[in-house]
């Protein structure tokens, strides 16, 4: 099966019934498989003028209490960024994926690229967390779209999928658990007038005012304190919702941002690398062991929030890291940061971005041949 | 002892408790809409936790956020057509209204307004039209007469301004009304039409900014300016017998559209139905 027609599956089994969006590659077939998967459960596909409006509608939607979701690459995630911050203020539960091509711009719509990291990170102004996960296959693609839909659900966020054009189309074997075998969060929701009112600002997540149960919940993206009220001018409640929504989510980092080890106690030299391009490193993993080289993978899963903690006791008896990723270096300030000062740590981009890393070429960085 | 009588508006039942001092200025016409918006939603008995607000930003959605008692979403500038799009889909059983100005809904939000009049979704629209940005400063808006002077045309406005009602009516609107402050009575009857239907509607209110846009135009008295929308106002029936050239600066008003075509989201149920079917 196809990544992104796992993406959708994974999004029904989540409890996803609202879906936006406007056609763009690489994320077509997501939208595909939703549209002919949603009207059977009496779910909503329905296709939006832009991304904006996308996004726009997946965050009404989500207030009448419904799962909900979109999908885009690059130049459609770049226009969802003002709404994704509104989810974040308004702590409305969505799932966004980016299906990354190569950009900056048009780029090229169907080639691999992780340009968005940052951009998933800190895309929408002003201060605030995000959570996004990176698969590295069509499996994750499922798994990690229900754990997307899950943690926006817990922890009342957006929350991005940030794959890549080469794990949204690669085809391989998807194991689909049966239904009572999955996982599936869903939100705290108001059952009292009394709950309803303090519907916000929670650090440990308020239940949620959704519409049309009579509490007359106020949303705004504006500050705003527990009550939802508008408070436009008091720096008090800025720094109340910015330091909340921090609360919410950091000191989860572990919970919610997984990491993968793959031979990498005996170690010597640590791969680090995430999405597409923990591919490759896994079978220059292998394929180096195989020769007697102690190298081992570590593959961060959730990207944001980094987990700093994680890397930092996974990496501290290497001696060497070298950091796989498929741009000029978009994680590598938070990998190199989590590394001890001791431990040599390297970037490589692919020879040429855009496409994979060539195993022999990083086989050269692994044997110390090339820095 | 008897105990004092306790005097309440009788649309105080719609106003969030703490919620006041409203934040319009002086002789604003958001005061109004806002009160015959109610009469309406209470002169058709349509319950409180049946309604939805969207509001946009500007002065016109601070008319509903956060001063109804109604589940309000203060959305982004230019978005709130989107978001109440994804409202009215997620829980078809809601009554939607958006309440949003001319620059939110026609210059920023424009792209959302057509194709929401052209699927002919269930959701209300009002739109404020003051002809001016009001909330930033007295910008030259979409709506702006040609050759106005504003605070970002000092030299006068050069470009034509959009014609809102023609514009939704081009797009498909099933249901296309304007009204000015002026016209209560008329406004508040369109409301009901509006919200005893079940397609799109677009409610466009030409609406007075004593303080940016009366100001250039010598009027700077609220009341005056209403008497202004009177003067210039035009029905639809006399508009017909009037040139282009005679139509100019003048607000032709009335009921434009008003027909049922099949709404979206009982378009929706039914393809739910059908789907379910085919795939047993």
């Amino acid at each position: 099966m196809q990544g992104n027609e796992a993406c959708a599956l994974g999004a029904v089994a989540a409890g996803c019934r609202f879906f936006a969006f406007y056609p763009i590659t690489p994320a077509g077939e997501i939208a595909e498989k939703m549209s002919q998967l949603l009207p059977k459960i009496r779910g909503v596909y329905i296709q939006m003028e832009d991304e904006i409006a996308a996004i726009g509608s997946v965050i009404g939607a989500s207030w009448t209490g419904l799962k909900a979701m979109t999908a885009t690459s690059g130049p459609g995630f770049s226009l969802m960024q003002e709404n994704i911050g509104y989810a974040v203020m308004t702590e409305t539960p969505c799932v966004i994926v980016d299906v990354q091509r190569a950009g900056p711009s048009t780029g090229i719509v169907s080639a691999p690229m992780q340009g968005d990291v940052v951009q998933a990170r800190h895309g929408s102004h002003g201060e605030y967390e995000i959570i996004a996960l990176a698969p590295s296959s069509a499996q994750e693609m499922f798994d990690l779209t229900i754990r997307a839909f899950n943690l926006a659900e817990q922890y009342r966020t957006p929350v991005i999928v940030l794959a890549d054009e080469t794990v949204a189309h690669m085809r391989e074997e998807v194991i689909i658990p049966q239904e009572d075998s999955l996982t599936i969060l869903s939100r705290k929701v108001s059952s009292n007038a009394e709950d309803a009112a303090r519907g916000f600002l929670s650090p440990s997540v308020a239940p949620m005012p959704i519409f049309g149960k009579g509490f007359a919940a106020h949303v705004t993206g504006s500050s705003h304190d527990e009550y939802g009220m508008r408070q436009a001018s008091a720096p008090e409640a800025i720094d109340k919702i910015v330091r909340t929504i921090n609360q919410k989510i950091v000191p989860h980092t572990d919970q919610i941002s997984s990491i993968e080890k793959i031979m990498l106690d005996d170690a010597d030299v640590a791969l680090v690398a995430y999405g597409s391009c923990a591919r490759t490193a896994e079978y220059v993993v292998k394929h180096a062991r195989k020769q007697g080289i102690e190298v081992g993978l570590l593959r961060p899963i959730g990207l944001w929030p980094f987990p700093a903690e994680g890397v930092r006791e996974a990496l501290k008896s290497v001696k060497r890291v070298i950091v796989l990723e498929n741009n000029l270096g978009q994680l590598f300030p938070e990998i190199e940061r989590a590394v001890p000062s001791n431990v040599e740590t390297t970037f490589l981009a692919p020879e040429i971005l855009a496409t994979l890393h060539r195993p022999d070429y990083v086989m050269k960085y692994v044997r110390g041949e090339a820095h | 002892m008897s105990s004092p009588v306790e005097i309440a508006h009788p649309l105080s039942k719609y106003i969030r408790k703490g919620a006041q001092p409203h934040t319009h200025c002086s002789g604003c016409g958001n005061g109004i809409i806002a009160q015959s918006f109610l009469r309406a939603v209470d002169e058709v008995g349509l319950p409180k936790q049946k309604l939805v607000c969207v509001a946009g930003i500007g002065c016109s959605g601070w008319i509903p956020s956060p001063f109804f008692d109604i589940d309000t979403l203060h959305a982004t500038h230019g978005r709130p057509i989107a978001f109440a799009t994804g409202v009215k889909l997620g829980n078809p059983d809601l009554e939607v209204v958006v309440f949003a100005g001319d620059g939110d809904v026609s210059a920023i939000g424009g792209n959302h307004l057509i194709h929401a009049a052209r699927r002919n979704i269930g959701i209300k629209v009002i739109c404020v039209n003051n002809m001016i940005y009001g909330m930033t400063g007295g910008e030259v808006a979409p709506t702006t007469p040609r050759g106005m002077k504003t605070t970002t045309t000092p030299f006068g406005n050069l470009e034509r301004p959009f014609d809102l009602s023609k514009l939704v009516i081009a797009a498909g609107g099933t249901y296309v009304a304007r009204w000015t402050t002026y016209h209560v009575a008329r406004l508040v009857a369109s409301m009901k039409n509006a919200l005893t239907r079940n397609g799109f509607a677009f409610l466009e209110v030409v609406s007075q900014c004593p303080v940016h846009y009366g100001r250039r135009i010598g009027i700077t008295n609220p009341v005056e300016m209403m008497r202004w929308f009177q003067k210039q106002s035009i029905t639809t029936e006399r508009a017909r017998e009037m040139t282009e050239q005679e139509l100019l600066g003048k607000f032709v008003v009335g009921e434009f559209v008003n027909i049922e075509v099949p709404e979206l989201t009982k378009l929706y149920a039914d393809l739910f139905e059908a789907a379910i079917r085919g795939s047993n």
